[in-house]
C-alpha cells in the first residue's frame, strides 16, 4: 500500500496517496482547478500555466508538477492566480474558432469548462479577436480531422503519440504566434507516419482533433474486438439498429482502453449494405433467395446422405468459442468424422 | 502466449521474431514500445524493415527461411560464452549434450552466409538476450508458415530453455495468434486430432468420455487438416463441404488448386456475413450475424476468455452462427442440439473440457474475463504458464539441423516472395467493407528493393506481373528498401491481386502448415505507370 497523506485545499482537509500531484489530489476530491495540458495517462509538463496554486502562502506554482506533501495548505484562487488564468484563457479563446454547435467536442470541451469557470469578459475578447486568419483544416485522414483553429496547443496529442502509441508522428512546429501542431515535415496526416489509431483524438481536450461524422451513441455495449488476437475490450456505441462508435474499455487488462485503427474505426462493415441478409440456394447456376426452412432442410438432407469420410467442415477463427464447439460437435457426433479444421495454420 | 499482455511492458529484453507486431497485433506493439522506453532491450528479427524496427536496439534482417540458423547461432554464442543457465538446465531440462553437439554445425561462417547477417551482430543479440532478464520472446506466422515451421518453433523454445527464460512473469515464449479467435477455435476442438481442450481423438478414454456425454458412437481416427481436405476433395473422397466464416479461395496457398477442387464438390455450404469469392462456389449460402449481433466468448492470444455481447439485432434475416449450426444439428442428429443460447453451450463446454472447467457466464461478468487453465469454479485462472514446472515433465532441448525452404530462388524464378499482412486489413473480406480502412490502403503492392527494381528497369507505381510455378498475378510495384535485395513481399487481402495463386502449399510435416512465407517468383511484363 502506498502511504496516505493529509493536506488541505482551500481549507478543506483531504486525504490522498503520497506521490499524487496536487492537481490530481484536488480533482479526485471533486475540487476543480482549471487545466488544459494535464492528462491522467501522460507525464505532466506544466505548459498551459492554468493550474497555478499557492502553497503555504508562497509563490504560485503549477499544481500538476507539484507533488502533494503531508500537511501543506493549498490555495487555488487569489487575485494573482486569477489574473494569470484569465489572461491565458482569453488569449486561447480569442484565437479559437468558436463553432461550438457543430463541434464534436461540444458536450465534453475543456475550453468551455474553463471559460465558464474563469468568467471571460466578452468586450475584452472583441479587442483580442481577429489577429489571425483561419488556417486550413486537415481532412486527409478518413476517420478524423485536425482543425488548427480550435487547437489550444496543450501538446496532449504529441505526448500521446509519443508516450502511449510510440509512433511519434506529431510535434510542435514553428515558434511564438506561429506555433502549430503538425506532423513531421508538416505534411497532411495521411502522408505522415501516423497509424490512425485515434489515441490522440480521444484525448484532445477540445474539438481540434475530432472524429469525422461523429454521432454520440444513445447507448453503449461492452464487448470484445473482432479483429485480432489481442482481444481488446471495447464499447460499441449504438443509435437505433446502427453501430456508430467504438471506444476502448479502460478496465480491460488486455488493452487498458487502447485500441488500434481497426478496433476503433473498423466497425462500418457491420451495417454495410452489402451484408448477406437472406439464405441463398443455387438453382441452375444462379443464386435465388430462400427461406430459412427451405435452406436448412436442403442442407440437412444433403448432409444426411454424406455422413462419414465424404464430409468435411471448416470452422472459423472469427466465430465464438460456443460456435466452434457446436461445429466440431456437429462434425463428430452427427456426421461421424473428425475432419473439422479452421485456418489457424494460415 | 505463455505470459499475459500486461507482463510485456515489464520485460528487460524482448525478442520479436517473425512477427510484424505493429501491423498484426498493434496494441501488443504499443506495450513493446513502452517496455523499450522503460529501458528494455528490443531485438527485432525480420526479413523486412517493419514498424517495430524504429524502436529496436538490435535489428536482425535475416533472409526469409533462415530462422533456425539464426536462433541456433544465437544458442551457440550463449553456450560458448557460458551464459546458459546451468542450474535450470540441470534441474528442468533434458538432452543438453545432444543439443550442444548439434550446435557444432552452426559455425559463424555458415550462419552468416545463410542468414545474411554479420556474425558479430548475431553474437551481440545473443548476449543481450541472455543477460537481460526477464526476457520474453514473441513470434507469429513468420516462424510457423514454413516447411520447417516446427523446427523454427523448437529453435525458439531451445533459446528460452537454455537461458532459463520460462515460467516466470514477463519471461517466456509467446506465439501471437493471428485472428481474433484462433486460440478459441483450437481450444474448442475445431481441429481434426483433438476434442475440446486438446483431448486426443485417438485416446480411447477420451473417446469413451465423449461417447458417453454425447450419447453416440465416435470415430477414433484423426481427421484431415485444412490443406489435406482440399487434396481429398480433388481426389474425390470428400464430396460435401461445410465452410463457416472462411474464404479459402483467397487465404489458402496455391489458390488455383483450391479452385479446381471446389468445382468437384457435390454439395457445398458457405455461412458468412458477406458474399465472398468462396461463397460463389456454394450450393447454399447462409447469412450469418456479425460479432455485434450476438452473444458469446472469444479467447485471446493470452488465453483470456472474454465476453462478446449483442449490441444490435442481426442485420436483415441473418442469424448467429450458433443458431444456424444448432438448427442443422437438430435436423441431422437425433439429439444433442437443443441449446437455447451460448450460455448453455458454455455449460456443456465446461463440463467436458478440463482447462475451461471453471468458466461460466456468471464469472465472465468480471471485465478481466478468465485465463485458462481454469479447472474449477474456485480457480482464479492462470496468467502465465509453466510456473516452476513443465506440463510434460522436463523441458526438452532439441538438436536441429538447418533445412532450406522447399522452393528457393533459381535462374528461372530469381526472387524470393514472402507474404505479410497490413495494419489496415485483416485477412480477406471484412476490412474491405469497413469504410475508411479501405481508403488507407486501396490495393495490393509488391514491395521490391531499388536494386532489383533497377535491374528490371522498373519504377514505383508500375503495374507488373508476378509469376511463380503455380500462377501469376498483376500488382502495382512499390520500390522500397523495407525489403532487402533478392526478396519481394506482398499481403493477401485483395481479391484483385490474389497473392496465394503464387504461394507454395508444401507442408510442414508435423504441423501441416503450408509454406506461404517463402516461394520463388519472377517479375515481368510491366506496364509503365500513367504519367
Ligand atoms: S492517430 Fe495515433 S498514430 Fe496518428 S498521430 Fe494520433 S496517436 Fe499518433
Ligand atoms: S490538437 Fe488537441 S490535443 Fe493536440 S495540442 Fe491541439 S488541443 Fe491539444
Ligand atoms: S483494437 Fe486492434 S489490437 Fe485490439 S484486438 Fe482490435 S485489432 Fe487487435
Amino acid at each position: 500500500m502506498t502511504e496516505e497523506i493529509n493536506l488541505t485545499i482551500d481549507g478543506i482537509p483531504i486525504t490522498t496517496r503520497a506521490g499524487t500531484s496536487v492537481l490530481d489530489a484536488a480533482l479526485e476530491n471533486a475540487i476543480y482547478i482549471p487545466h488544459l495540458c494535464h492528462h491522467p495517462d501522460l507525464k505532466p509538463v506544466g505548459a498551459c500555466r492554468l493550474c497555478g496554486v499557492e502553497i503555504d502562502g508562497g509563490r504560485m506554482t503549477m499544481s500538476c508538477l507539484e507533488p502533494a506533501r503531508a500537511g501543506i495548505e493549498v490555495v487555488t484562487e487569489s487575485p494573482e492566480i486569477a489574473l494569470v488564468r484569465r489572461t491565458a484563457v482569453e488569449l486561447l479563446i480569442a484565437n479559437h474558432d468558436m463553432d461550438c454547435l457543430a463541434c464534436a467536442a461540444a458536450t465534453d470541451c475543456e475550453l468551455l469548462r474553463l471559460s465558464a469557470h474563469v468568467s471571460v469578459q466578452s468586450e475584452r475578447l472583441e479587442r483580442l479577436k481577429g489577429l489571425t486568419e483561419l488556417k486550413p483544416v486537415d481532412n486527409s485522414n478518413p476517420f478524423f480531422s485536425f482543425d488548427p483553429n480550435k487547437c489550444v496547443l496543450c501538446t496532449i496529442c504529441v505526448r500521446t503519440c509519443e508516450e502511449i502509441q510510440g509512433v511519434r508522428a506529431l510535434a510542435l512546429i514553428n515558434r511564438g504566434y506561429e506555433t502549430v501542431i503538425g506532423t513531421f515535415g508538416n505534411k497532411p496526416f495521411i502522408e505522415s507516419v501516423c497509424e490512425s489509431c485515434g489515441e490522440c483524438v480521444v484525448r484532445c481536450p477540445v474539438g481540434a482533433l475530432a472524429p469525422k461524422r461523429f454521432q454520440k451513441p444513445a447507448r453503449e455495449v461492452q464487448t470484445t474486438c473482432t479483429y485480432c488476437g489481442v482481444g481488446c475490450g471495447l464499447y460499441l456505441g449504438v443509435i437505433g439498429d446502427r453501430i456508430v462508435s467504438a471506444r476502448g474499455d479502460r478496465e480491460r487488462p488486455s488493452n487498458h482502453g487502447q485500441l488500434c485503427v481497426k478496433g476503433r474505426y473498423g466497425f462500418k462493415f457491420i451495417n454495410h449494405p452489402g451484408r448477406l441478409t437472406t439464405p441463398l440456394i443455387k438453382r441452375n447456376g444462379e443464386f435465388e433467395e430462400a427461406t430459412w426452412e427451405e435452406a436448412l432442410d436442403l442442407v440437412a438432407e444433403k448432409f444426411s446422405q454424406h455422413k462419414g469420410d465424404s464430409f468435411a467442415a471448416l470452422a472459423s477463427a472469427k466465430c465464438t468459442n460456443e460456435e466452434n464447439y457446436l461445429i466440431q460437435k456437429l462434425t463428430r457426433a452427427a456426421m461421424g468424422t473428425n475432419t473439422v479444421d479452421h485456418c489457424a495454420r494460415l | 502466449m505463455t505470459n499475459s499482455i500486461e507482463e510485456v511492458k515489464d520485460a528487460a529484453c524482448i525478442l520479436a521474431i517473425g512477427t510484424n507486431t505493429t501491423a498484426a497485433h498493434p496494441v501488443i506493439a504499443y506495450s513493446m514500445k513502452q517496455a523499450s522506453r522503460n529501458g528494455a532491450k528490443l531485438i527485432v528479427a525480420n526479413p523486412k524493415v517493419i514498424g517495430l524496427v524504429r524502436s529496436a536496439d538490435i535489428f536482425l534482417q535475416n533472409q526469409p527461411g533462415s530462422d533456425v540458423a539464426l536462433l541456433m547461432g544465437m544458442a551457440r554464442v550463449i553456450v560458448e560464452l557460458g551464459l546458459h543457465d546451468e542450474t535450470f538446465i540441470e534441474e528442468q531440462c533434458e538432452n543438453f549434450e545432444a543439443f550442444q553437439a548439434s550446435l557444432e554445425a552452426f559455425n559463424p561462417e555458415f550462419v552468416a552466409e545463410v542468414t545474411g547477417i554479420q556474425w558479430e551482430t548475431i553474437a551481440e543479440a545473443a548476449q543481450v538476450y541472455a543477460t537481460n532478464k526477464p526476457a520474453s520472446i514473441f513470434y507469429a506466422m513468420g516462424i510457423t508458415q514454413h516447411t520447417h515451421g516446427t523446427d523454427n518453433v523448437m529453435a525458439v523454445s531451445n533459446l528460452a530453455l537454455l537461458t532459463g527464460s520460462v515460467g516466470k512473469p514477463s519471461t517466456g515464449v509467446n506465439p501471437l495468434r493471428g485472428q481474433n479467435n484462433v486460440q478459441g477455435a483450437c481450444d474448442l476442438g475445431a481441429l481434426p486430432n483433438v476434442y475440446t481442450g486438446y483431448q486426443q481423438v485417438t485416446d480411447p478414454k477420451v473417446q469413451a468420455k465423449f461417447e458417453e456425454a454425447w450419447g453416440v458412437k465416435l470415430s477414433g481416427e484423426n481427421g484431415l487438416t485444412h490443406v489435406e481436405i482440399i487434396d481429398a476433395i480433388d481426389e474425390g473422397q470428400i464430396k460435401v463441404l461445410y465452410i463457416v466464416g472462411e474464404n479459402p479461395i483467397l487465404s489458402e496457398a496455391n489458390a488455383n488448386h483450391v479452385d479446381k477442387a471446389f468445382r468437384k464438390l457435390d454439395f457445398m455450404v458457405v455461412q458468412d456475413i458477406f458474399m465472398s469469392g468462396t461463397a460463389e462456389y456454394a450450393d447454399v449460402v447462409l447469412p450469418a450475424a456479425s460479432f455485434a449481433e450476438k452473444d458469446g466468448t472469444f479467447t485471446n492470444t493470452e488465453r483470456r476468455v472474454q465476453r462478446v455481447r449483442k449490441a444490435i439485432a442481426p442485420v436483415g434475416d441473418s442469424r448467429p452462427d450458433w443458431w444456424i449450426v444448432n438448427e442443422i444439428g437438430k435436423r441431422v442428429a437425433e439429439k444433442g442440439f437443443d441449446f437455447d443460447g451460448p450460455k448453455e453451450i458454455m455449460e456443456e463446454i465446461a463440463a467436458l473440457t478440463p482447462i475451461y472447467g471453471g468458466i461460466t457466464y456468471e464469472r465472465l461478468e468480471d471485465v478481466a474475463g478468465l485465463q485458462w487453465p481454469c479447472p474449477n469454479k474456485d480457480h482464479p485462472g492462470t496468467p502465465y504458464l509453466h510456473k516452476g514446472k513443465f506440463s510434460r515433465g522436463k523441458g526438452k532441448l532439441i538438436p536441429l539441423v538447418y533445412k532450406p525452404s522447399d522452393e528457393m530462388p533459381d535462374e528461372e524464378y530469381p526472387l524470393l516472395l514472402t507474404t505479410d499482412r497490413s495494419l489496415y486489413h485483416y485477412h480477406t473480406v471484412i476490412t474491405r467493407m469497413a469504410e475508411g480502412l479501405d481508403e488507407l490502403e486501396k490495393e495490393e503492392l509488391l514491395r521490391i528493393n531499388p536494386v532489383d527494381a533497377e535491374g528490371l528497369g522498373l519504377e514505383g507505381g508500375d503495374m507488373v506481373k508476378v509469376r511463380s510455378r503455380r500462377g501469376e498475378v498483376e500488382v502495382r510495384a512499390d520500390v522500397t528498401d523495407v525489403v532487402p535485395p533478392g526478396v519481394v513481399s506482398m499481403s493477401f487481402h485483395f481479391h484483385e491481386s490474389p497473392t496465394n495463386v503464387l504461394t507454395n502449399a508444401a507442408l510442414d510435416p508435423v504441423a501441416k502448415i503450408p509454406e506461404t512465407k517463402v516461394c520463388a517468383v519472377r517479375v515481368e511484363e510491366f506496364q509503365k505507370r500513367a504519367q
